[in-house]
């Protein structure tokens, strides 16, 4: 049933991907209580699969919603495709860097002030010290940071550091975009402007992966989506296909 | 962006883990440097003695250890040299080790969000240990002009002494730090056995109390050794050491290298899953 190869425009290519996180029967803390069980052939497992055999196929450019409830394996499927997690079984195939747009802030040392916090978290993003130096004005002039620029983040208000995050992370037309939830960042004003430049990227030619339990920015974003629940996928299509499931699906839960 | 920039991230590939790791250090290299200056900067940023700390951290416990032990080993008044250069190069070794061991086990918070090469932060650790090295060398010198000890010119090379030991403990922490990865006891438990180490290292007392011991097994067992031995003989005896010390260094900081990137670089997919 499943496409073998990626496509010409395909962005991301998952084959037969499980996730099975090994969870031991009973704690072993120490090697020596390690090998003496292995030796005896003691060490059991159960296995808890976050994602079991998912075929997913995303083209360039495309908005593809992720939808489910918690515990679907909606993370662990974003985490696959960042590659911060390898897959137990199956192939990954993603073409492009992925960006993620997620806790924004994270990574940021709270000594530093936030013009070093820009080139340490822009680096961190996988970009060049020359990119981030030509992105630099922009990143500024959008934090609206002014002269605190100058200040060690740690004196920043969680707003403020919200802001230079969403900054950083969304300089730059990434290949693959990942916006796990609804952000929101700072007073109304500044909502206002993240979300011109979210509709921004969504128009770039940027493939863009959002994830969310709300079934209503899913029908109204996504070109393609995905039904997600306990680990497998309940099924693809369009946005409002998906969106229209998932709420029948629940009103049936209810 | 062109075609050909747009990089492919292929599961299936089975190319060399050990080589694949090598490319992604060298393309983030510009984060490796970020990284180091992080730790720099901010280590020094609050303490209004910042850098100096560095200096001063070595001398003061150079005068404990010399105001303590050495009437106990007869050294002739040059017991603070031999004590300041040792514990230098332990310092290094100690911090280092340790340092790489707390990133990788608590750096998950970005590990768990974005791709980075993980050895890169162990490295950054090298790295910003060895710029600690290098101003631990001022103090140390001043001590050596004080008690009128001269350099003579096997001092010189000791930059490529150093090197071998930061080869040597980059791999040595790799290799505990995937070892802590999965058995977290490890993490536990390697400050004691730290403490242990340099208490089996000549470094505190002269090595003659330890070559009549088990006929010096305790010596030649010990990694280390191999480096203090080289470092000693450049700095404080100033004599070339032969060329068995020297290939003995060389075997040992390049095997645990490659055994140290071999192992991390082979078991990091599964970091995620512990």
């Amino acid at each position: 049933m499943s496409v073998t190869e990626p496509g010409k425009h395909t962005a991301v290519f998952l084959q037969d991907v499980s996730v099975a996180y090994r969870i031991p029967t009973e704690r072993i803390g120490s090697i020596k209580e390690y090998a003496i069980k292995k030796v005896l052939g003691k060490v059991s497992h159960k296995h808890y699969y976050a994602l079991n055999d998912i075929n997913l196929t995303i083209d360039r450019g495309e908005i593809f919603g992720v939808i489910g409830r918690n515990g679907a394996g909606k993370s662990t499927l974003l985490k696959v495709i960042s590659r911060v997690l390898y897959p137990t079984s199956g192939r990954v195939w993603v073409k492009g860097l992925v960006a993620p747009l997620l806790q924004l802030g994270a990574g940021f040392h709270p000594e530093l002030t936030g013009y070093e916090n820009v080139f340490l978290n822009g680096t961190l993003l996988g970009h060049t010290h020359k990119e981030i130096e030509e992105k630099i004005q922009d990143i500024l002039a959008f934090s609206e940071i002014g002269d605190y620029i100058n200040a060690p983040i740690r004196t920043y208000s969680s707003g403020m550091i919200a802001r230079l995050g969403f900054s950083i992370a969304t300089a730059w037309v990434p290949d693959i975009l990942i916006l796990d939830e609804v952000l929101s960042v700072g007073d109304a004003a500044f909502q206002a402007k993240c979300g011109d430049r979210m509709q921004e990227l969504i128009k770039s030619e940027a493939t863009v992966l959002l994830v969310t339990h709300a079934s209503k920015l899913i029908s109204e974003l996504c070109s393609q989506a995905v039904l997600l629940d306990r680990g497998r996928i309940i099924t693809t299509g369009t946005g409002v296909e998906v969106s229209k499931y998932y709420a029948e699906l629940l009103e049936k839960a209810n | 962006m062109t075609e050909h920039d747009v990089k492919i991230y292929d599961s299936d590939k089975t190319k060399s883990l050990f080589i694949e790791e090598i490319k992604a250090v060298f393309q983030y290299k510009d984060m490796l440097g970020q990284l180091v200056k992080r730790d720099i900067v901010a280590r020094y940023k609050r303490s209004s003695l910042g850098v100096l700390w560095t200096m001063l951290n070595p001398l003061g416990t150079m005068i404990i250890l010399t105001v303590v032990f050495s009437r106990m080993f007869d050294m002739r008044g040059v017991y603070p040299a031999y004590i300041i250069s040792g514990l230098i190069y332990w310092n290094f070794f100690a911090q280092s080790t340790t340092f790489s061991l707390n990133t990788t086990l608590r750096g998950s918070e970005l590990f768990d969000r974005i791709y980075l090469p993980h050895t890169s932060f162990v490295i950054s650790v090298i790295l910003g240990g060895l710029i600690n090295l290098m101003l631990s060398l001022v103090p140390m010198g001043l001590i050596f002009l004080v008690l009128k000890i001269q350099f003579h010119p096997p001092a010189l090379l000791l930059p490529f002494a150093i090197l071998l030991l930061a080869m040597f403990t980059l791999g040595f922490s790799l290799l505990v730090s995937t070892v802590a990865v999965f058995f977290p006891d490890v993490g536990e438990f390697f400050p004691v056995l730290l403490q242990a180490w340099l208490y089996l290292t000549p470094i505190i007392y002269p090595k003659a109390l330890l070559q009549d011991v088990l006929n010096g097994l305790i010596l030649k067992i010990n990694p280390l050794y191999y480096f203090i031995n080289v470092m000693q003989k450049l700095l404080y005896e100033g004599v070339f050491p032969t060329a068995i010390d020297w290939l003995i260094a060389i075997i040992i900081a390049s095997a645990m290298l490659l055994i140290g990137w071999q192992v991390f670089t082979s078991k990091s997919r599964l970091f995620g899953y512990q």
